[in-house]
């Protein structure tokens, strides 16, 4: 499929997904409040999130088997140690933001969300920054 | 099929479904991500339309929805939080600090995890962690508990929950 047009196609599935999740449920398809409530023991209604999660997974491994190269696993060269940082900031700051690319990003934006519009303008901004800096000022490119 | 299990059933194959989509999209695959967020590099906008696809679909469905009483499995609809404050643009100031490192977020982590183990499973593991540290320290910076932790009114009226929805 050309670039383009997965991403069309990619695009479309995620809003369909959220939306049908959002219609059926009546829950935002936030990809970290899903799993920090799934984790959380006492939170109520917690089987959906559970089974939202198992859902990510199978996902990687139907991925796997169908289409490999769409899933690397190997954090695009990420030293090791930058990678944990930054997995323990995205997990705290999605929890204290209330939301990431999908719950925010998605479905906040898709809904009109003053709130959600803040929050996916601050961190395309800051992700953009720490892209430029990463890149061009320290890594000299 | 009794409700209860109509719900994370549909929840399961919604999860695969979305899963599905960030694989197609690119969202996978962190140095396109990576490529994505480098407007002065080789920029790489094809995920600007992954963005734009994902909120439409989305926002053509949620104002079907929103016209309901109540979702089709049971349940209300959420009243959710409308302006915005010092935690949110905090949290979401670190989360694209942490995305602009690695080039993941949490969807795309998960899906990743599953389809094996490495470097991004490292970087799986460390969220977690984040989140188990938010729930350990996070009192501090969280003025009131999230939307979905708290169970709803049980004298919400529906013309109410979607006033709070907009």
């Amino acid at each position: 499929m050309p670039p383009l047009l997965s991403a069309l196609v990619g695009g479309l599935i995620i809003g369909g997904a959220a939306a049908l999740l959002y219609l059926l449920h009546g829950r935002i398809a936030g990809v970290s409040g899903i799993l920090g409530s799934a984790v959380a023991p006492e939170t109520v209604d917690r089987e959906w999130r559970v089974a939202f999660v198992a859902g990510l997974l199978l996902a990687g491994v139907a991925l796997r088997l169908l289409a490999p190269s769409t899933v690397p696993v190997g954090g695009a060269g990420t030293p090791l140690p930058l990678l944990v940082l930054a997995g323990v900031i995205v997990g705290f700051g999605t929890r204290m933001g209330n939301g990431c690319t999908s719950g925010h990003g998605v479905c906040g934006v898709g809904r009109g969300s003053a709130r959600s519009i803040w929050a996916t303008g601050t961190f395309m901004a800051v992700a953009i920054a720490v892209v430029f800096v990463m890149r061009h000022v320290i890594g000299g490119a | 099929m009794k409700r209860a299990a109509k719900r994370w059933i549909t929840a399961l194959a919604l999860g695969l479904l979305f899963g599905l989509g960030l694989g197609i999209s690119g969202m996978t695959q962190p140095d396109k991500v990576l490529a994505f967020l480098d407007l002065t590099g080789a920029w790489d906008p094809s995920l600007a339309l992954v963005m734009v696809a994902a909120i439409g679909a989305f926002a053509v469905v949620f104002r079907i929805a929103r016209r309901r009483p109540a979702p089709l499995l049971g349940g209300r609809f959420p009243r959710l939080p409308k302006r915005p404050d010092g935690r949110l643009l905090g949290g979401a100031a670190l989360f694209g600090l942490g995305w602009g490192l690695a080039g993941i977020c949490p969807g795309p982590a998960l899906v990743d995890l599953g389809a094996g183990l490495g470097d991004v499973a490292v970087f799986s593991a460390a969220m977690v962690g984040g989140i188990l540290l938010h729930r350990l320290v996070g009192a501090g910076v969280s003025g009131q508990a999230p939307p979905d932790r708290v169970a709803p009114a049980p004298e919400a009226v529906p013309g109410v929950i979607r006033q709070g929805v907009r």
